[in-house]
């Protein structure tokens, strides 16, 4: 197991569609979920991607990290701007003006592109059923403009809109269930995924593209910048998200919910909180209640799911 | 030449539009329903449905996304039309300004209205003038038959290899939109002739990676912008070459700043967009009782013809400028504001009146300029010319 841990990811593609050279801070995992993903999209893909960490690192005029077309227009449309490069292939592909050949189109977005300002685009995109996958990175807050709060980011989290203070502990709001909502809008594909699983990212992300009509993926992207922990540990809190169920991985595929990784065992939150310095200031009441409602949602969501012993 | 066709039929001039639209053969069509844009985008839908026009009809949830989703379908090299008005406008206006720096040859009818608030959803020019900085080619046009011409026009100076910029049709909303007017439509042969197939030079394609919209350091930044500059001033030859084009093929002579019996005329009316059409009649009956008046109609608005705005106006000693559109606290309206930074350097500087008219669909009436002509005569007479007047408002 360990050994297949180590070496499997080493069986990805080897071409780098999304190159080294970009300026994302050191150990960063989002930057490792594009790159992931992009190798899963392969070369015959457009990325329409939304502003934020992984726009602005990678594409600082005249460089450029992409090696696929790729496209920016503003922070909360990568959604919409996706679905009008798939009507305008399809109509050229329709009347003749350019060859028949499938093109995996992909929006990118972070939490806030997608969850907070992108959430009407993308529901648009996602109800009028356009042929496309959306990636979202969620690193659970704007990290582009300094670690501000999106809805994204988990109860208890200090950022710098949600600080933690003498009468305030971080975030007072529960993360926003972003797949569920996908899932509501009755899609082919919806699934969550975080690059500390590189081989599960990769599939889904290939299952994604085969889909007809809209998918989703949801992917944890550790930053270890936002996040206060040091640079070399974004894969092991990655996995510890998932280990604790934090954040669950699975998928809903034509309304059908699996879960993709289920441990008889979760461990304990304190597991996942200790070492992250935006958990800091947690009490252990605050953070009973937080392992009381992750319990609560892991039962919630495996009742749904239907590969599971229940 | 080619013999025009002189068939004229009686039809909604956001029929027309639509109509010509369809006769450009347009790939996507993506907008938003907002009044009094809805006959246009409702007629393309019908279009679409009844498999008139082979395109996508993208029915998206706002017109951010309608503007978003005309960047995506461009970029991807499909001749794209969307249309909007006030509030519409400016909920994309973050989209607007992003495709022209992007070069994404767009072409969108604005159905001209003000903006909230009070609402209101008759016409005026605000929505306009708030993107007028925004890096598009903007065009106002002052009837119907004007409108359905300009769309052939507007795909090909947007598409033009030379050009690759983004075009703003703006058609008075209800004044135009939802007028019925005698309309001359062009055989498809002429529009064939016209305008040719758009062949975009850059195109997001997996045979040819590129990344558009990238991000700009200080470092580069400027020079953007300075060559976004340039690149929209170096578009009036193929402006000014649509126009003689279309002549040929029409029959009908248009150019970025016209004139009516302004050659003697000592004093001139400047106005843009439907309010010309009216000017001209109130000018024929000044002239009856010997007024030395005439019209200067701007067409084009963005780029700015400058060198053709001085040259119409050489001669006068007073222009009453007519404005649709407020610039609250600032110097008077749009029109005016750049009318004098336009003329200021000049040796020779003619009087400048300022009005506001019209705004919020009040209506403007051949009456109505005879009046501000002879307020402009008192304002001048008292020296308080400088001072812009809000015309018709009730104290
Ligand atoms: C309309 C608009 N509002 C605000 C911003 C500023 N802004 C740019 S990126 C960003 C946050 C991005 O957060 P997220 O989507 O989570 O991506 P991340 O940087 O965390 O990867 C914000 C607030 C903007 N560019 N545009
Ligand atoms: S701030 Fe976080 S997400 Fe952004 S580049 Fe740095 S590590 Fe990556
Ligand atoms: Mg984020």
């Amino acid at each position: 197991m360990i050994n297949l841990d180590l070496y499997a990811p080493l069986m990805l593609p080897k071409e780098e569609l999304f190159t080294s050279g970009h300026r994302a801070c050191q150990g960063c995992a989002e930057a490792l979920a594009v790159r992931i993903v992009c190798k899963a999209l392969g070369r015959n893909s457009i990325v329409a991607m939304a502003t934020g960490c992984m726009e602005i690192v990678s594409s600082p005029l005249p460089t450029t990290a992409w090696q696929i077309p790729w496209i920016h227009v503003a922070f909360e449309n990568a959604a919409a701007v996706a679905s009008g490069v798939e009507s305008g292939l399809k109509a050229l592909m329709r009347k003749g003006r350019l060859p028949h050949k499938k093109i995996t189109i992909a929006g990118m977005a972070g939490d806030g592109g997608t969850a907070d300002i992108g959430l009407q685009a993308l529901s648009g995109a996602m109800e009028r059923g356009h042929d496309m996958i959306f990636v979202c990175y969620d690193n659970e807050a704007y990290m582009n403009t300094g670690i501000q709060r999106s809805s994204a980011t988990p109860f208890g989290a200090s950022t710098t809109t949600s600080p933690a203070g003498k009468v305030k502990a971080g975030q007072e709001t529960w993360k926003k269930n972003m797949p569920e909502i996908m899932a509501a809008h009755g899609i082919p594909y919806v699934a969550t995924a975080c690059s500390a699983y590189p081989i599960d990212l990769y599939e889904k992300v290939k299952r994604a593209a085969l889909v007809k009509g809209p998918a989703y993926v949801h992917c944890l992207s550790v930053c270890p910048t936002g996040w206060r922990i040091p640079s070399g540990d974004a894969i092991r809190y990655g996995r510890l998200a998932v280990e604790t169920a934090a954040f669950p991985l699975y998928e809903v595929i034509d309304g059908k919910y699996q879960l993709t990784f289920d441990s008889p065992k979760l461990k304990p939150i304190t597991d996942y909180f200790k070492g992250q310095g935006r958990f800091r200031h947690l009490t252990p009441e605050a953070v009973a209640r937080i392992q009381e409602r992750i319990t609560r949602d892991y039962e919630k969501l495996r009742a749904k799911c239907e590969n599971v012993n229940k | 030449m080619t013999e025009p066709s002189r068939k004229k039929i009686g039809v909604e001039v956001s029929i027309a539009v639509s109509e010509a639209v369809k006769q450009c053969d347009v790939d996507v069509v993506s907008a938003y329903p907002i009044t009094p844009q809805t006959h246009i985008v409702e007629h393309l839908a019908e279009l679409v449905a009844q498999g008139e026009l082979d395109a996508e009809f993208v029915p998206v949830e706002s017109e951010h996304s309608a503007m978003s989703v005309c960047a995506g379908s461009v970029a991807a090299g499909a001749r794209t039309f969307t249309s909007t008005a006030s509030q519409g406008l400016a909920l994309m206006a973050e989209i607007v300004y992003c495709v022209s720096a992007m070069r994404l040859p767009i072409v969108m009818v604005v159905a001209n209205r003000s903006l909230s608030s009070p609402l209101s959803i008759w016409n005026d020019h605000s929505d306009a003038m708030m993107v007028r900085d925004s890096g598009w080619i903007q065009v106002f046009v002052e009837n119907g038959q004007e409108s359905y011409d300009h769309i052939f026009w507007c795909f090909r100076v947007a598409e033009d290899e030379k050009s690759l910029h983004p075009v703003m049709l703006n058609m008075d909303g209800f004044i135009l939109t939802h007028t019925i007017e005698p309309i001359e439509y062009w055989e498809d042969e002429m529009v064939k002739k016209y305008l040719p197939p758009f062949q975009p030079k850059f195109r997001l394609h997996p045979e040819h990676p590129l990344t558009m919209g990238a991000f700009g350091p200080p470092e580069i930044f400027t020079e953007c912008k300075k060559a976004q500059d340039q690149a929209l001033i170096a578009t009036m030859p193929v402006i000014e070459k649509a126009w003689e084009e279309m002549e040929k093929i029409c029959g009908r002579k248009y150019s970025a700043v016209e004139t009516y019996r302004a050659e003697d005329a000592k004093t001139l009316l400047v106005t843009m967009g439907s309010f010309s059409e009216t000017a001209r009649v109130a000018i024929d009956e000044m002239r009856e009782t010997g007024e030395e008046i005439g019209l200067v109609s701007l067409r084009l608005w963005r780029p700015f013809p400058f060198e053709k705005f001085r040259n119409a106006v050489k001669n006068a000693e007073n222009l009453i400028v007519i404005d649709r559109a407020m610039v609250f606290g600032g110097p008077g309206g749009p029109v005016a504001s750049e009318i004098r930074s336009a003329l200021y350097s000049g040796k020779k500087r003619p009087r400048i009146v300022n009005f506001i008219a019209g705004l919020a669909g009040r209506d403007v009436q051949p009456d109505d300029f005879y009046q501000m002509v002879q307020h402009a005569k008192t304002k001048i007479k008292d020296g308080t010319e400088d001072e812009y007047e809000i015309y018709g408002v009730r104290e």
